[in-house]
């Protein structure tokens, strides 16, 4: 479907610079859009968590875990309340309103849209990936695809067994935001030494090892993003030319195979829970091949030249 | 011939790596069991838990998100998250007494900020709630051991004379005044601990509020108490008590003994 390209000068897309071209085509604010919009939404996500206590205006309240919005809506996380239930706790009636409308919201943004767009460990693991290619570490340690949803497993049986929610004695996520919001980092704590290990080892031991393979929370946000309303669509993949700047920005590439490499008259829609829908391919694509859409818009821009 | 080949190395293949995951699974299993596990009673005796946390510590562990709710809705900042290797389980809620202790608010905002019921909801009346019991530890140095009036412990009680009172005994020392001793009743002390953060001792203080479990000793069930039996029965449960002969030599108990 997309037509073969060979570039009349090297491909200056790099995994260094992988929005070269998208910044010669579209300028460098468009082509990088929808990240300036995503760190502003995870800075501000976190600036709305810390008004209160710094400033005294409330908006969020608690943290990642269980939170309020204007001291009235509660938010629970998904895989803590689950883990709470799978301990034989009845939860309290605020917690299941909580999930419930946390699940609503996820299913509307897309299920992963917190991993790219709220979570803080995000800032720290896409650094990483920026201080594994600055550093030119090619090396990964492979981390099969399953990983994450063994781990998922693991962390609900040991919650099961062992009685308490298991996961939020060593959960990053949380652990990191709970850090952050409540000062206790200033307390003497000692969770930064974790908070360093996953960067050290997403940046030295594995590519996207964190977040792209482990991270339980992630998968758990997967599940509901496989089902989830906003996608991101390859609507415009008949003048993909194959340049790889999309592979090269994806924290979940394989998401991408089966919409550019996918048989004729497959969707051009990533439906993969996997997917984060950080828009981040649709920023350094210079063909504007991707664009958010939702599930149910399977239309492709149409071939220029006539279906090949 | 070559399908079925295939078809078995690549039966074998999804076995073992479905080996390989499960025995990977064990692993991070053993040692998050270890730590979550192990985590359940490594509290410090000196970190309380806010009013209406579930009594078992597996219990508020398998309820308690640390979510930090109850200690932003904590007026008087006496409640805190513990961070990682702090005085109780990373992210969970305590307050220190001798810091700042419980004001016990009438409307416990603490346990209605609670999305999960770590804190018992039940709990709507302060006075029942149960965080510790007060303990008088520092029996030497108390001021009112020593025979003097301090009684700030027992002023300060938001339930005085009801969780604490003051008993005199004589003071043998100079044989002319009493000593009112501060006497906890542990069945009404909430564990507030404002007693312990009003001792006027610098450095700790002689009165502690310590975590139940660890203050009381509950009851034997093997021990009857014969009083108690006898007040149930209408009679002692032991009909033919003997009679013992007096040994008081000054009566002649014992024959022939001279002092």
């Amino acid at each position: 479907m997309s037509a073969p390209n060979p570039f009349s000068t090297p491909n200056p897309v790099s995994r260094k610079h992988p929005a070269a071209l998208a910044v010669a085509v579209k300028g460098r604010l468009a082509a990088h859009k929808w990240l300036l919009l995503r760190r502003a939404t995870q800075l501000g996500v976190l600036g709305l968590f810390l008004s209160g206590p710094l400033l005294g205006l409330w908006v969020l309240k608690g943290t990642l875990a269980s939170s309020t919005l204007f001291d009235t809506v509660p938010f629970t996380d998904p895989l803590v309340f689950v883990q709470s239930l799978v301990t034989g706790h009845a939860l309290a009636a605020s917690a299941w309103i909580g999930v419930g409308l946390l699940i609503v919201v996820y299913m509307v943004v897309g299920g992963r849209s917190f991993c790219s767009w709220i979570c803080p460990v995000n800032l720290l693991t896409d650094g990483a990936h920026a201080a594994r290619v600055g550093l030119d570490i090619k090396g990964s340690l492979p981390i099969p695809r399953a990983a994450r949803w063994w781990l998922l497993g693991t962390v609900l049986g040991v919650s099961a067994l062992t009685g308490v929610i298991a996961w939020e004695t060593l959960n990053p996520v949380t652990l990191l935001h709970r850090e952050l919001v409540f000062g206790i980092f200033l307390a003497g704590s000692v969770a930064w030494m974790l908070i360093i290990g996953v960067v050290l080892f997403d940046t030295f031991v594995t590519n996207r090892g964190w977040c792209g393979h482990l991270c339980p929370m992630g998968a758990a946000y997967g599940l509901i993003g496989a089902a989830s309303l906003t996608r991101v669509s390859g609507r415009n993949r008949a003048a993909c030319d194959q340049c790889q700047a999309c592979y090269h920005v994806c924290p979940e590439p394989h998401v991408l195979t089966p919409v550019l490499k996918g048989a004729e008259g497959s969707t051009p829609l990533v439906l993969s829970g996997d997917c984060t829908n950080c828009g981040r391919c649709i920023d350094v694509c210079h063909r504007d091949v991707f664009a958010f859409t939702h599930r149910f818009n399977r239309s492709s821009v149409p071939h220029p030249h006539g279906s090949p | 011939m070559n399908e079925p080949n295939t078809k078995t190395s690549s039966r074998r293949a999804v076995l073992t790596g479905a080996a390989k995951a499960c025995g990977a699974a064990c692993v991070v299993a053993l040692g998050l069991g270890a730590l979550a596990g192990a985590q359940k009673e490594t509290r410090a005796a000196s970190a309380l838990r806010p009013p209406g946390a579930l009594p078992d510590e597996t219990d508020f562990l398998a309820a308690c998100t640390r979510c930090g709710l109850c200690v932003r809705d904590c007026p008087y900042d006496t409640l805190k998250l513990s961070g990682m290797g702090g005085p109780a389980q990373v992210g969970t809620p305590y307050f220190t007494a001798r810091a700042i202790p419980c004001e016990m608010c009438e409307d416990i905002p603490c346990v209605v900020a609670c999305p999960t019921g770590a804190l018992d909801h039940a709990l709507t009346d302060i006075t029942k709630a149960d965080m510790g019991v007060a303990v008088l530890i520092g029996r030497e140095t108390c001021l009112n051991l020593l025979g003097l009036r301090c009684d700030v412990c027992y002023r300060v009680c938001p339930l005085i004379d009801e969780a604490i009172t003051l008993i005199s005994t004589p003071n043998t020392r100079t044989g002319a005044h009493a000593i009112f001793e501060p006497f906890i009743i542990a069945d009404r002390c909430t564990g507030c601990g404002k007693c312990e953060k009003s001792c006027v001792l610098p450095g700790a203080a002689a009165i502690k509020v310590l975590p139940r479990a660890l203050a009381s000793a509950p009851s034997s069930d093997h021990y009857r108490l014969g009083w108690e039996e006898k007040r149930r029965a209408g009679e002692s449960l032991i009909p033919d008590t003997m009679t013992l002969p007096t040994r008081d030599p000054t009566t002649g108990g014992l024959k022939g003994f001279k002092p």
